[in-house]
């Protein structure tokens, strides 16, 4: 049913000059435009932020299904032990 | 590796998104968010109804603003529990089908001015002892949507309190108006801890995995202690004959909330339930077709 | 009790928030809710007259109060909360350039103050701009019968703030070099918030002028029902037509609307009714302090 809703985007918020943006929230909007608005109503509504970027939820790509893993573990798991790394042909039995 | 649930919560350290944990804490989380959100949807309402009558331009302004708060409270919450994969959609569904519940204390009129004061003063007063140990909740997004919302509530309990004093400096009336409030919103704001410890099935839970970090009476004695000496400098007395100070235990006594109250109220029987409900209901059926005509705006644009 | 994060709690917000080394009291009501005219020379400059001025100042305050008021009714009743939120920044924009108007015309002239009733006093408890906002009869305010119309649908909101806007915004920009510093200084605020509206309202005349059938059978009902109001908007400031007239046929040719023609119909006039809420409180405790 989350069809009915407008997307998910992620705001960024620069605080004053000098900083970075910071992630501040989330929102639903129509579009690009329609986000940046409600950013700016929404998030620096009382006047905190110089500069905005807003980007939709689902074009974010995380390291990983687990945040800390493969790329946050000092010696943690190589991709390679992923299972679905490796493809297997259809016809080897108990894998 | 990344850390276990458990060793996180050990550690005090916060469960993010894409973390494992366990799906009752999931199911804990979403539901004690969805429904603090829709307290905050819901209680634009007893306020708003008096936005387009404030007395001066200046409280015109500042319930104007504080009730948008409620608004962009609401929005950072379903935002956080959309991190557990449930939509704001799929919530609102909940709420609109009585499914979910919100505060019972949004359930009672506000038919005077004083209201405004008295919601800003008790009912904000005591959303905020709930919710500040709420910033230091395990599950990360929660926590860092309370930090934002506290330090506006803190604020809206200020203005609350400032209007409530200004009317006790003006006329006999407008003292009288100020009582009256205080009288029908002192035993529900008490209530909005939640029914007291030894009926209160899923504290225990809720404190293990660190989504609570006090329980009900807890707080309900914290804010009881808070409330007395600002009840003091506005002049008004508290509804509650059992109401005294114990030195033995360094804090208040006071009487026993109606329990039944209660449970009739966050039943759907309070009041107000049936009209704040329908209300939002009014309020999501009339945006439909604005929303859909955005979606179709965009696709269009999109497709050019 | 603590009001913010707790020590080495993390927080985005700290880093965000803090640093911009605001006031504190911006967290409670935005930097809009004080004294509207704090830290102002509001004496009149000499060779103006300053019962012109103080209508001047009227005609923008009285608009801008009306219109907040009707945008302030969308409040809980949005079409998305992310709406709501917008909404009720453009009603808390127009409310504060009406307490800066209201105060610049009572300091202008004191002779557009009303009398009071018995018992209650400009100054304590009853500031210059509660007083013209509260205690005035809808015969002496000089505000557009279209700030008053009560809205029919969120086609109509956008339209009617559209237009609106776009004459506003072409008023301010003009009267920001007024001989009167104070109401240039007012318009120059104004100027970049009446912009925001304009945009915001022209993007949803643009969506729902382009997005379904139904929402664009809405926004044809609004253009309709809303063309004596765009007559009476450029009728009340004919120096500023041509320059409007471009940005809405701009819009509306994007939008596939057909701009009004000129016609003599006036809207209907609502401020009776609105005033009668709006003062129900103030005027029900003349002598309350708040």
């Amino acid at each position: 049913m989350s069809t009915r809703d407008w997307p998910l985007y992620e705001v960024f918020v620069r605080g004053r000059r000098g900083l970075n943006h910071v992630h501040v929230g989330s929102l639903h909007a129509a579009d690009d435009a329609m986000a940046l608005r409600h950013a700016r109503d929404v998030y620096t509504r009382r006047s905190e932020g110089v500069s905005i970027w807003v980007v939709r939820a689902d074009a974010v790509t995380a390291s990983s299904p687990d945040e800390k893993d493969p790329f946050f573990a000092p010696s943690g798991d190589k991709v390679y032990r992923h299972p679905t790394f490796y493809e297997l042909p259809d016809d080897v039995p108990h894998i | 590796m990344g850390a276990s649930f458990e060793q996180l919560l050990q550690r005090h350290e916060r469960v993010e998104p894409r973390d494992e944990m366990p799906e009752g804490y999931r199911a804990t989380l979403v539901r004690q968010i969805a429904q603090h959100a829709h307290s905050e949807v819901i209680g634009m309402q007893p306020e708003g109804a008096w936005i387009t009558r404030a007395p001066t331009l200046r409280r015109k302004a500042i319930l104007l603003a504080k009730v948008q708060d409620e608004a962009g409270h609401g929005l950072y919450l379903y935002a956080a529990a959309e991190t557990l994969g449930t939509s704001r959609a799929e919530l609102e569904d909940r709420l609109l089908s009585g499914a979910q519940k919100y505060s019972s204390i949004f359930n009672y009129p506000t038919p005077s001015y004083a209201d405004v004061g008295t919601i800003g003063w008790l009912v904000d007063g005591a959303a905020i002892c709930n919710q500040v140990p709420l910033c230091r909740t395990s599950y990360g997004p929660y926590g860092r949507a309370m930090v934002r919302i506290c330090k506006e509530e803190s604020f809206h309990q200020r203005q609350g309190f400032e209007l409530l004093l200004a009317m006790s400096r003006g006329t006999e009336e407008q003292r009288a108006m100020v009582q009256d409030s205080v009288d029908r919103f002192w035993w529900p704001s008490l209530m909005m801890f939640g029914p007291p410890d030894t009926d209160s099935p899923n504290t225990a839970q809720s404190m293990a995995w660190g989504v609570k970090r006090n329980t009900n009476d807890e707080l309900r004695q914290k804010f009881v202690d808070m409330t007395v000496p600002q009840a003091r400098v506005l002049g008004v007395t508290i509804p509650d004959p059992e109401l005294r100070w114990n030195p033995e235990r360094g804090a208040h006594d006071f009487g026993t909330p109606d329990w039944e109250e209660l449970r009739r109220v966050v039943s759907g029987d309070g009041p107000c339930n049936a009209e704040r409900l329908a209300h939002r209901r009014r309020a999501h059926a009339e945006g439909a077709w604005v929303r859909e005509a955005a979606t179709a705006y965009a696709a269009r644009e999109e497709a050019r | 009790m603590s009001r913010t994060s707790e020590p080495g709690e993390e927080s985005v917000y700290a880093g965000l928030v803090d640093a911009t080394g605001a006031d504190a009291a911006h967290w409670a009501f935005g930097s809009r809710a004080e004294d509207p005219l704090a830290g102002l020379d509001t004496s009149v400059p000499d060779g103006l007259d300053a019962a012109e001025l103080a209508r001047e100042c009227l005609a923008l305050g009285d608009d801008a109060l009306v219109l907040g008021h009707r945008v302030s009714e969308w409040c809980s009743k949005a079409p998305e909360l992310e709406e709501d939120i917008a909404l009720a920044n453009v009603a808390l924009d127009l409310l504060g350039q009406a307490r800066r108007l209201l105060a610049r015309a009572a300091a202008a002239d004191p002779g557009v103050l009303p009398v009071l009733p018995e018992g209650a006093a400009v100054g304590a408890p009853v500031a210059p701009e509660d007083a013209l906002a509260f205690f005035r009869g809808p015969e002496r305010f000089r505000s557009s019968r279209t700030a008053a119309l009560t809205d029919a649908d969120f086609a109509h909101a956008v339209v009617r703030l559209f237009w609106w806007a776009s004459v506003r915004l072409a008023v301010l920009a003009r009267a920001r070099s007024h001989a009167d510093p104070v109401l240039a200084a007012i318009a120059a605020a104004g100027v970049p918030e009446v912009a925001y509206h304009r945009d915001w309202a022209a993007a949803w005349v643009l969506t729902l002028a382009r997005g379904t059938e139904e929402s664009r059978r809405r926004t044809l009902t609004a253009v309709d029902a809303l063309a004596p109001a765009y007559a009476e908007l450029l009728g009340r400031h004919p120096h500023v037509r041509a320059e409007v007239a471009e940005v809405v046929g701009e819009l509306f040719d994007r939008a596939g609307l057909e701009v009004p023609q000129a016609q003599d119909g006036v809207p209907r006039d609502e401020l009776p009714d609105l005033l009668a809420e709006m003062q129900s409180v103030a005027r029900a405790h003349p002598r309350g302090s708040w």
